[in-house]
């Protein structure tokens, strides 16, 4: 596991440091630091651009939203897009709930059946052992698209066609491989006389696992459960396919087939609206937990 | 514009109005779903101010609200059965947010009241491609969940294999439905859907302006295209956005309603014959296509090729606009009181080609009412699709909701013809001149058949591809989807 | 979504911790208990693999060898290899790959440099790199149908903001400049002129590949970010003793020392590219001109009901990933050899 390492900060602050020893301020100089700061703004620009021109757009009159040349600052504030997305018309409220229920079993699941499977392909001995981890992980490389029609007919087999259980179901492909794939390297990491000393106390395997390991693999735990909560929010073609009504439609879809209350209106401003909002949990996921983000997605990037 | 697929189908004249005016800033969402509300009650004023040429909606103001049952004249017909009461149906009809929809649950409230079978209106997708999608995936899953369907009127094909046969149903009535729309309907000799409602394409004009440059209105696409020309030359100097001819060309279905006009005008066949030669590969849907190519950039301008039917309005409301093609609900929208054009909006047939064949052509729209075989309510469904096809409902529709009707006898119902003067005026284009898309030959295939129409179509109009190559690519493309693999 | 999990190669891969003292115990009950464990504990996991992923597989693959409809898939009938015969012959098929493997290097190669570039800056010490790392993350969160429809309102002609910028606000920017300004903003489209980024059959792809761009390329620069953390600082040290440039240094040290995370940060995003399904699709549903595979098989899916046909691009795609994947594997070997 690799979260950003107190060694690999420190060796970067070194480095930093090491090369960039005091010098006299010539033009060349100045011209780097403006080049070099008119980057830094012009990179912030480019990433939060399109996201701050949603919310102004969420904000402003439909009006207003197709004017040229166009308005960059709202110059009459409303709320109407917002209030039309939480209301009933917009299907957007059940979409939610159906979005909120989907990625929050999914994490459970996967964290449950992966951290389980994890424990045993990392800390147990069997025959078989490496053919189950390459198996889990060859279902990274996986297309959606490859299963969707034969999964499709799974789905309707199992009689779960335009509900939660399709998507949680299905979703777990994407989520599963990747976090049995991480908390494998992170029980592997963990020094061995943890679980040995409790063996030796006479707890069972299992016992070790539940009250000695698993509490220490918090960290790994809550990454890959962002992770996996994260991609099942953002999901679209499965959600595409194998739902149809509010009953388990999930926020992608109903974002990408918004359209307002008459036939032939774009309405741009509840779309953002919409975009805006299915957005803000996701921002406060990566305010909040930045680090275990980061170190979750490039886990195994910088591996040895 | 962005790309959304649209329904091709009714926008009422009153919502497009209201539409209009919110996104040009006149007034605001909540206002705007104020006067759609209200649309209701509108189409009673058109009939007052009559008049084809002249005809102008009263101010939103001035009209008086109709909601919920009142102002309905819904006649529930009296063969119904009264012994499946207390069964519950679900139905497919209008989107959420769909004006009709006061009207839909006037209409079940009725037939509840009649049958005691009690209907539960289920919103369905807006745009006709994700509708029929989630239909698809309906059917797909076998579900039960649905009895029955709205559909569009070149689905029957697609949808056959799940269609419970209603030949039975409207037995006693058959023979005053529009003989074009049973015959699309009849798959392998089942009706798989009733009529319900029907569109076609027409040509709009501006009656102030043909005046003004001493013109009549055009007859043939060639005497379109000068006036067109003509017009938008004069026009030019005092408006800078001015358009010659309107129509819609961005790749959906709707190009494929324009093009197989333009093609059997020009007697270009109708791509796919009705015994299932593909025909697109001729001379003159070459001709046609070139003709209408040779638009973009001189009456039209090059945005058509992603133009669906809101900018063809948008454009026309405007004034912006000599000559258009769009379905009827435009005559009343074009003329409401927000319209710049209100009272100078004329229309027409469409007009014809040139050489072997040529004729006047109408494209086909409409929706139909459907009854799903994995429905376990197929009876009580069957009832509800019968009461929504007959005449005292499809009579209200017309006058209430300005929907053309599918029975022979509405149109000539006194009532409908002075609410809807342009049902009537223009009586041969529904009952007759409208040309079907070719739904029926190429049956289940009939969504990829003509999404290879309007994409290898829309690339003639960009100008990435000829039109000789295009109707070659379009051969092969249908072939294949033809074979069955 | 990017799926962060690298198969890493064979040889790397089977490092057990406990074996050793597995072996120094041999209480053969004990062991067995054990496997018994182990097969109960990974047993939920592989039922779900199985189920949801290689037995749709295994379908798919038979299928591809059948006219099978999705609405009536009972009714099959094996036609060999007739769907990848009609898939060689299909213009549109070639149409789809050929925009498949433009997007994919394209979209690969310029959220590459960008996010190297992002990367080194976020690297060089500045006030605020903890805010960049941070805000990098946010185009990564948003939903892929959220970013394209953000983007597709920008993009919209005529009023979408990014034709204001190019008509209005930049030449109005650059006439600021003396002496060149006005012809500098003579190259800027005229008002009313709009660009149509998403309508124009050759301009389309690339506005489809900018959104693609600015929503992976952070993943591509934390990857990367992660791999310039492991150089040891003592390096730079002794090249700026020797007077090496910044240039120099780039080239010499970072890339070499970069690269197996560059590595693995390319096949992530090459394999994602080669199936990309939702910022193609929200923004141009099945349009020709920016058709790609992922969207072909969707389309013979849910609009010509073809689970035949569906089932064959599926398989192409899958063999072409699988390639991929094997490809990368023998670059890490070679990488780890040298």
């Amino acid at each position: 596991m690799t979260t950003l390492s107190a060694a690999a900060e420190e060796a970067r602050r070194d480095a930093v440091q090491s090369y960039k020893p005091k010098r006299k301020w010539t033009i060349g100089r100045i011209l780097n630091k403006t080049l070099f700061w008119a980057l830094i703004v012009f990179l912030f620009t480019y990433t939060l651009f399109p996201y701050v021109w949603a919310f102004l757009s969420s904000i402003r009159p439909n009006s207003a939203n197709g004017q040229i040349p166009v308005q960059y600052w709202p110059e009459n504030l409303t709320w109407e897009h917002y209030q039309y997305v939480f209301s009933e018309r917009s299907g957007f409220l059940p979409a939610l709930r159906n979005s909120a229920i989907v990625s929050f079993s999914v994490v459970i699941i996967s964290i449950a059946f992966g951290a389980s499977a994890a424990y045993a392909l990392g800390r147990l001995r069997f025959r078989g052992r490496s053919f189950v981890l390459y198996t889990i992980l060859s279902m990274t490389t996986f297309p959606a698209i490859a299963i969707l029609g034969t999964l499709f007919q799974v789905v309707r087999q199992a009689n779960i066609y335009d509900t939660v259980f399709a998507l949680i179901f299905s979703y777990l492909i994407f989520t599963l491989p990747f976090t049995v794939w991480t908390l494998t390297n992170f029980f592997r990491a963990m020094p061995g006389e943890l679980e040995e000393s409790a063996l030796v106390d006479g707890a069972s395997p299992f016992r070790a696992f539940w009250q000695i390991l698993l509490p220490l693999a918090l960290p790994g735990l809550v990454t890959t459960g962002l992770l996996a909560f994260i991609n099942a929010w953002n999901e679209f073609l499965f959600a595409l396919t194998f739902t149809n009504s509010d009953r388990a439609r999930t926020t992608p879809v109903v974002i990408s087939s918004f359209s307002g209350n008459t036939q032939f209106d774009v309405p741009w401003g509840a779309i953002m609206a919409a975009s805006v909002t299915v957005t803000l949990p996701l921002i406060l996921l990566v305010l909040v937990f930045q680090r275990l983000i980061i170190g979750g997605l490039t886990a195994g990037a910088v591996k040895g | 514009m962005a790309r959304f697929e649209n329904p091709v189908s009714i926008l009422h004249p009153r919502v497009a109005a209201a539409r209009r005016d919110f996104v040009s800033g006149r007034i605001t969402r909540r206002e705007m779903l104020f006067r759609a509300s209200m649309a209701g009650a509108g189409a009673m004023t058109l009939a007052a101010l009559g008049g084809l040429k002249v005809a102008a909606q009263g101010t939103p103001e001035g009209t008086p609200a109709a909601t919920g049952e009142v102002g309905y004249s819904i006649q529930v017909p009296t063969d119904l059965r009264t012994d499946l009461g207390g069964t519950s149906i679900r139905a497919v009809l209008a989107d959420a947010g769909n004006v009709d929809n006061d009207w839909h649950d006037a209409a079940i409230a009725k037939f509840t009241e009649a049958t005691g079978i009690i209907v539960e209106r289920v919103p369905g997708e807006q745009s006709a491609t994700d509708r029929l999608q989630n239909y698809r995936q309906q059917f797909a899953a076998q579900s039960a969940d649905l009895d029955v369907y709205q559909i569009d009127v070149i689905w029957p094909g697609i949808i056959a294999p799940f269609a419970v046969d209603l030949t039975e149903a409207v037995s006693a009535t058959i023979g005053d439905y529009l003989p074009a729309l049973v015959e699309n309907n009849t798959v392998e000799g089942s009706l798989v859907a009733i009529p319900w409602y029907t569109d076609a394409g027409l040509l709009y004009h501006r009656t102030d302006l043909l005046e003004q440059y001493g013109l009549t209105v055009p007859t043939t696409w060639d005497e379109l295209t000068t006036s067109a020309q003509t017009i938008q030359d004069g026009q030019l100097a005092t408006n800078p956005n001015f358009i010659g001819f309107a129509w819609q060309g961005a790749a959906y279905e709707g190009l494929t309603c324009n093009g197989l006009e333009w093609q059997v005008s020009n007697g270009g066949g109708n791509i796919v014959e009705a015994d299932g030669t593909i025909s697109i590969n001729n001379e003159q849907a070459i001709a046609a296509f070139e003709r209408a190519a040779g638009w973009v950039n001189t009456i039209t301008p090059q945005g058509v090729v992603n133009w669906q039917e809101v900018d063809t309005l948008n454009n026309f409301v405007a004034g912006n606009v000599a000559f258009a093609r769009n379905w009827p609900y435009m005559f009343s929208a074009s003329n409401a009181a927000a319209s710049t054009v209100a009272g100078n909006v004329g229309v027409s047939v469409l007009p014809m080609g040139s050489g072997e064949g040529a004729r006047n052509a109408a494209t086909l729209g409409g929706w139909n009412m459907f009854v799903s075989t994995f429905s376990t309510k197929q009876e009580a469904a069957i009832e509800y699709t019968r009461f929504m096809a007959s005449a005292g409902v499809q009579r209200s529709f017309a006058i209430e909701k300005s929907h053309t009707p599918t029975l022979v006898p509405v149109f000539d119902d006194p009532d409908v013809a002075s609410a809807q003067p342009f049902i009537s005026e223009l009586r041969d284009v529904f009952t007759g001149g409208a040309v079907a898309r070719p739904s029926t030959p190429t049956g289940e295939n009939y969504a990829e058949v003509s999404a290879v129409y309007y994409q290898q179509l829309n690339a003639v109009l960009n100008g990435s591809t000829t039109a000789a190559e295009a109707v070659a690519n379009m051969e092969t493309d249908i072939d294949g989807i033809m074979s069955g693999l | 979504m990017t799926q962060p999990v690298i198969p890493v190669p064979p040889s790397a891969a089977v490092v057990n911790p406990v074996q050793r003292r597995n072996e120094d115990a041999p209480r053969a009950s004990w062991a067995k208990a054990r496997e018994r464990l182990a097969w109960a504990m990974v047993a939920p996991s592989m039922v779900v693999v199985i189920v949801v992923a290689l037995y749709p597989l295994a379908q798919t693959v038979y299928y591809s060898f059948t006219d099978a409809r999705l609405t009536r898939a009972d009714e099959a009938v094996w036609r060999g290899l007739d769907q990848y015969r009609f898939l060689w012959e299909d213009r549109n098929f070639r149409g789809a790959f050929v925009n498949t493997v433009q997007f994919t290097i394209l979209s690969v190669l310029f959220e590459t440099i960008l996010g190297m570039a992002t990367a080194l800056l976020i690297f060089s010490n500045f006030a605020g790199r903890g805010l960049l790392r941070t805000a990098i993350l946010v185009p990564w969160a948003i939903p892929t149908v959220v970013s394209s429809r953000l983007w597709q309102y920008m993009f919209t002609e005529p009023y979408g903001v990014f034709n204001d910028i190019t008509q209005y606000r930049l030449p109005q920017l650059v006439d600021w400049i003396p002496g060149i300004g006005s012809s500098l903003a003579g190259i800027f489209p005229a008002p009313g002129d709009s660009i149509p980024f998403l309508t124009d059959p050759t301009l389309s792809l690339f506005s489809i590949i900018a959104v693609d761009v600015w929503k992976t390329t952070p993943f591509m620069a934390l990857l990367l970010l992660a791999g310039l953390q492991t150089i040891p600082g003592d390096v730079y040290e002794a090249s700026n003793i020797d007077g090496a440039t910044k240039w120099q240094q780039f080239w010499q040290i970072t890339l070499p020392l970069v690269r197996p995370a560059l590595l693995v940060a390319l096949i992530f995003r090459t394999m994602d590219s080669f199936r990309v399904f939702d910022v193609v699709y929200v923004m141009k549903q099945g349009s020709l001109d920016t058709q790609t595979l992922a969207i072909y098989a969707q389309q013979a899916l849910i609009n010509g009901d073809r689970l035949g046909r569906t089932s064959a691009v599926a398989v192409v795609i899958f063999l072409c990933i699988a390639l991929m994947v094997v490809a990368y594997t023998r670059l890490v070997r070679v990488e780890e050899n040298s």
